[in-house]
């Protein structure tokens, strides 16, 4: 359980996940953001507007998947690095998942990088298509990597160095 | 030579930099005391991004909120910063003495903020005086303000913020964390934090403590074992782990020592982790011009210790007549802003230990 070892059920993940139709149409937030923290950068980081935790500083944030698109600047601002973007309209076979990275070195776009889950158990290793920098004092970049559809909600991160 | 100065601010971390740059705003003369050679407080080794709002510098990382505050305080013509100067005393006729440039000083402040921060916790278990035993803010240290690789391969011992931010640096900068163990059935910190390191493989074990360290002439590794609901190990349950760092992050206590000796009225709440003084809702104590700010007064987030510097710095400062008219104001919005950063369930802890704050203030 999330609360005594840090990894959301699979109950937990099914409250934020945004539905397979919506998945289908386009790239979309997932924000893994399960406890009641005072924290609201997410809300600013959103240029349409499409997260909201309402009046009190300590919600949850909730996520109105018709008006993002994926864009994934949430996922270089958020504090907690608990947003994601996921893309699974791209090909039947692949989607694309971009995640939130903060080691050295990093991973070069057309390099495989191993991919984690949210144990951090290896998953395979998968195409780096994008290497996004968050820029100056943000520091945080967007890794892109092309993964199997069935693994879209499974990887969450990839394994430091050891690139090819 | 006494040093005569409007408001004596005492340690220069998140809440006497911000109390510094409130006071000053209103036009106030402030002299800033720091022991450290550098001010910041534990904002110069916070490498992740900030929680909270806008208001605290949320999104922002710790490091980059210390050199903002510090840059502001600099350039301000109305605070002086004295590092490397440790206060020493607090005498009743209103004499603040403290070690500056090799020199015995006296100061006399008409207002005086105490923001000494807080000190961190050990932990009892045998071979817990082997080298390779570390306070997790010493781990900080050495890899976020020195640039030095600390240790290969780490045991935390606590689960809480900074058990699973420390983890989570000390990844980043390319050292194992054999496992995060806490004693408790819960992950104390933020679930996000929690959720970090376990995506990078780090695990985290709730229910678990150490039940020794060993080694010949440094630390070799440590023995920890599951405890059942009594607290107590339960046998077959032992694990022996290598590490040659044993990282202790199992709490702070605030370091109100200048406050039992200006003579402020203290007790013991457990729910802030120590001895901490009455304060009022201008966090002015029950000596009258000497105020509190920040983990002196109860172990807190930094986010809030720079709300609560904010309040005092306004609170004195509009004491000695500044900022008439928008003292007041800017003292209500700050109060607001620590209500709200308060008002979850993570802030349940803080909102018990502040009730139990305010009946001292009816005990004569």
């Amino acid at each position: 359980m999330l609360i005594n070892d840090g990894v959301p059920t699979k109950e937990d993940l099914e409250k934020v996940f945004p539905s397979e139709e919506r998945m289908a149409k386009g790239p979309v937030s997932v924000i893994e953001c399960f406890q009641k923290i005072p924290c609201n950068p997410c809300v600013k980081a959103c240029p349409r507007g499409a997260i909201d935790i309402g009046c009190d500083i300590n919600n949850v944030p909730s996520l109105d998947d018709a008006k993002c698109n994926g864009c994934g600047i949430c996922i270089l601002r958020c504090p907690g690095l608990a947003i994601f973007v996921v893309d699974k309209s791209c090909s039947k076979e692949f989607a694309i998942v971009k995640i939130p990275f903060e080691y050295i070195p990093l991973p070069e776009k057309g390099q495989l990088a191993c991919g984690l889950d949210r144990e951090g158990k290896e998953l395979g290793w998968f195409e780096v298509t994008q290497v996004i920098s968050g820029g100056g004092t943000n520091m945080t970049h967007a890794i892109a990597l092309k993964v199997p559809q069935e693994l879209a909600m499974e990887v969450r991160n990839i394994k430091v160095g050891g690139y090819k | 030579m006494i040093k005569e100065i409007e408001i004596l601010i005492i340690g220069a971390g998140p809440a006497g930099l911000s109390a510094a740059l409130s006071a000053s705003s209103l036009g106030a003369k402030v002299l800033l005391c720091e022991r450290d050679e550098l001010p910041g407080g534990q904002l110069v080794k916070q490498t992740h991004k900030f929680f909270g709002s806008e208001k605290q510098h949320a999104g922002t990382r710790g490091f980059h909120i210390g050199k903002m505050l510090l840059d502001s305080a600099n350039s301000d013509p109305n605070i002086e910063i004295w590092t490397d100067t440790t206060v020493l005393g607090i005498y009743p006729d209103g004499v603040i003495t403290c070690e500056h440039d090799g020199r015995h000083c006296k100061i006399k402040p008409q207002r005086t903020i105490i923001a000494t921060g807080a000190a961190e916790k050990f932990l009892t278990f045998p071979g817990n005086d082997l080298p390779g035993i570390y306070g997790a803010g010493a781990v900080q240290t050495l890899m976020n303000v020195g640039g030095i690789k600390p240790a290969e391969r780490v045991l935390m011992v606590g689960a809480g913020n900074i058990g699973l931010i420390v983890s989570y640096q000390l990844k980043q900068a390319d050292v194992e964390v054999a496992a995060v163990i806490e004693a408790t059935p819960r992950i104390g910190g933020y679930l996000v934090h929690a959720s970090k390191i376990r995506r990078a493989g780090i695990p985290i074990k709730t229910c678990y403590t150490i039940l020794e360290a060993y080694g010949t002439d440094k630390l070799e590794g440590a023995k920890i074992a599951k405890i059942d609901a009594n607290w107590q190990p339960i046998a077959g349950t032992e694990e022996d782990v290598k590490c040659d760092v044993i990282c202790l992050a199992v709490g702070l206590t605030p370091l109100s020592e200048l406050c039992w000796q200006a003579g402020c009225k203290m007790a013991f709440v457990r729910e802030l982790s120590g001895h901490v003084p009455y304060v009022d809702s201008n966090l002015e104590t029950s000596v009258p011009g000497l105020y509190c700010a920040g983990d002196v007064g109860g172990i807190e987030e930094a986010s809030a210790a720079m709300v609560e510097g904010r309040l005092a710095g306004f609170s004195a400062a509009g004491s000695l007549g500044y900022g008439e008219g928008t003292a007041a104001a800017k003292q209500e919005e700050a109060r607001a802003e620590l209500t709200a950063l308060r008002s979850g369930p993570m802030g349940e802890k803080i909102r018990l230990g502040q009730q139990k704050v305010a009946e001292m203030g009816s005990v004569k």
